[in-house]
């Protein structure tokens, strides 16, 4: 019955399977949201989002599927004769509510508890509030989520009028970012070194048993190191200019390297790599680096990770002086050459697509100075660079 | 059975619908939400509320899922061996329950709190699956199956320093727990204090939200460290005298070591103290 509902929800683009539609039919069943639509807001919710991030996009959905309903008790008054209203009332009345309907009188008392009820409403919020109208009143082929639902006796909740999935309060939390943290995450998995570093604190059974067989039966415990990801990473990042086009993306490609690995070393580039970087972006100017000292003090063991958009005038690339900030002594291929010298394993992420690369003259001579290591942002494009690293 | 909140615990109306929801349809709830809103204290007031055993199972960076199902002692069995004890014998003297076996096997049913699961291996929430779907899983070693008797009501945590695997959260109940707004605030406060001087809240209630809006902040103040905060106001008559009288708006708060937790901040809250001095002189 909430077919509809659900097709909408999956294309605003929240990702809900069927197993999850089957529990909110399953929570209504089981009365947990019974004619009220606020409810029903909030179970549907609870069932079928899975990630505050999307609780925007289901608020959207939700709105533009119940728009309307609201103006529904208007429409009960002046479209539908009592008589009839009062049959459909009848066929939708459940076993309890008869008995309700009993303790209550008669259904005229009813109606007039049903009226009296719609006028309130109508006074208290201008248009209407949804509640009276999310009961199915499936005659007028809205589709609503519980057929016999009109909730006739009982108490309503009156909620301030304001109605949350139309506030959108977690408009922040959207990011639909073309990778996901966890897929960067798994595809930077790809590049573990497994080492047995620090203090013998893990029981290595397996020679425990061999030492005890050799010790005649007698325990010889044996320890080991216990393994940790070794790998180091040296991570250089392009800053400013066309990079703020990319900003999101590559934050988040930062957070993911930041819990991943132990060994991270990052530092920030303008454009393309000179004689110096930085750690701090507040002070760029003052507390600069020399290239010279990185490739110094970080060892070939490190692997070399740039992300940048390789987009620039190929000038500042290939030419002394060509960069856009400074005066550069040597050309900033000169300085990328000294960089894949001292590091084998180093490779170059692109945020820009891959099939814009050819139209940008920069992203190939780039590409050429990285020995075609360089790999578009994505998480294919991730997974191949790791697997480069690693090799 | 319904969670309606309790007496020490503030429920939202759209907390207290998901865990009725967990509680229906037996499934495990996933809470997640900013550091100090209560998400761990709100398994304990389900389970006191709901008079139900509370399990709870903290993760951290290196815990395993079969820790929590159960572990082979191989270690004291060896020793044991050694010794000649009688025991020895039977392996399922050196079968460790974890705490999910505890929970399905618990008399009454109960609340299962799986604490911080963000903090374990991002494989983790994957080796539950099917232990959290049908809550029964086998024992290789004695070759039994341990089966829920009772299906435990399962409230996990989470702070969302990873994210979670899509097949695990298909199974789970969703709740983000929002920041609460001052209506909220003011019932939990006098939750807790229930004979504070309302003017002492609604001036430190005005601090706090304030220094919440202040954009640069690395950490912002929750909900516990308002508490805090205030717990230390009461027993202060100075900070109290000072955060009454004067305006808070051109000096650091009182006490503010309880608000924010970090030298950048501190320093932050005094620049900001410093331009409002010079603007106001």
């Amino acid at each position: 019955m909430l077919i509809d509902f659900f097709e909408e929800v999956r294309a605003a683009g929240v990702p809900a399977t069927p197993r999850e539609l089957l529990d909110l039919i399953r929570g209504l069943q089981a009365d947990l949201a019974f004619a009220e639509i606020d409810d029903f807001y909030l179970l549907a919710r609870t069932c079928l989002v899975k990630d505050e991030k999307y609780y925007d996009r289901f608020d959207l959905a939700f709105s533009s599927y119940f728009k309307g309903i609201g103006s529904l008790d208007e429409l009960l008054e002046k479209v539908i004769p009592d008589e009839w209203l009062r049959q459909t009332f009848e066929k939708f009345l459940s076993e309890e509510d008869r008995k309700k309907i009993k303790s209550l009188g008669s259904l005229e008392k009813l109606m007039e508890e049903f009226k009296k009820r719609l006028e309130e409403q109508k006074e208290r919020h201008a248009g209407g509030s949804k509640w009276i109208g999310t009961g199915g009143t499936s005659p007028f082929g809205h589709g609503g989520y519980h057929p016999e639902g009109i909730r006739v006796g009982g108490e309503s909740k009156n909620r301030s009028a304001a109605k949350v999935w139309e506030k959108r309060e977690f408009r922040n939390f959207d990011d639909s970012l073309s990778l996901g943290n966890r897929n960067i995450q798994v595809a930077l998995k790809r590049l573990r070194q497994f080492a047995r570093t620090g203090a013998a604190e893990e029981l290595d059974l397996d020679s425990t048993i061999k030492a005890t067989a050799r010790n005649a039966g007698y325990l010889d415990l044996k320890m080991v190191r216990e393994k940790h990801n070794s790998v180091k990473v040296l991570l250089l990042l392009d800053v400013g200019g066309s990079m703020d086009d990319h900003i999101e993306m590559v934050e988040e490609l930062f957070t993911a390297c930041r819990t991943e690995f132990k060994h991270l070393e990052h530092y920030y580039f303008h454009n393309c790599l000179y004689e110096s970087v930085w750690k701090d972006n507040n002070r760029r100017f003052n507390e600069r680096i020399p290239t010279m000292d990185l490739i110094h003090k970080y060892g070939p063991d490190y692997k070399v990770i740039f992300v940048g958009d390789a987009s620039m005038s190929p000038y500042e690339i290939a030419v002394a002086g060509g960069s856009v900030e400074h005066f550069n002594q040597e050309p900033g291929q000169v300085w990328l050459k000294r960089v894949t010298n001292n590091w084998k394993k180093t490779v170059w992420l692109n945020p820009v697509p891959e099939k814009y690369w050819g139209y940008t003259q920069s992203i190939s001579m780039i590409n050429q100075l990285m020995e075609k290591r360089m790999y578009p942002l994505t998480i294919e494009g991730l997974d191949a660079a790791m697997k480069e690293l690693v090799k | 059975m319904k969670f309606t909140g309790t007496k020490n615990y503030v429920a939202t109306e759209e907390l207290q619908l998901a865990v009725n929801a967990a509680i229906t349809l037996q499934r495990p709830l996933l809470i997640k939400g900013e550091p100090g809103t209560g998400k761990t204290l709100l398994a304990e007031e389900v389970a006191a509320a709901l008079d139900m055993p509370l399990i709870t199972w903290h993760v951290k960076s290196t815990t395993k899922a079969q820790q929590g199902l159960y572990e082979y002692d191989a270690v004291s069995r060896l020793r044991d061996s050694q010794l000649g004890t009688d025991k020895v014998h039977d392996i399922s003297n050196y079968i460790v329950p974890g705490k999910l076996w505890e929970a399905f096997t618990s008399e009454k049913q109960a609340v299962l709190l799986i604490d911080e699961v963000d903090k374990a291996d991002i494989e983790f929430p994957n080796d539950l699956l099917l232990e959290l779907d049908r809550m029964e899983f086998y024992v290789y070693e004695t070759q039994e199956t341990i089966k829920a008797s009772q299906r435990p009501l399962v409230i996990i945590t989470s702070n969302n320093e990873k994210e979670l695997p899509d097949a695990f959260l298909r199974r789970c109940f969703f709740h983000y727990i929002r920041f609460p707004d001052r209506e909220t605030m003011q019932q939990i406060v006098d939750v807790h204090f229930p004979n504070v001087q309302q003017e002492l809240v609604e001036k430190a209630l005005a601090v706090f939200y304030d220094l919440r809006d202040i954009a640069g902040l690395k950490k912002k103040p929750s909900t516990s460290e308002l508490v805090d905060w205030i717990k230390l106001l009461m027993s202060d008559e100075l900070a109290r005298d000072q955060l009454l009288s004067k305006d808070a708006s051109s000096s650091v708060p009182p006490l503010s070591g309880a608000l924010v937790k970090n030298e950048q901040d501190a320093g932050l809250l005094e620049r900001l103290a410093f331009m409002m001095r010079r603007q106001n002189s």
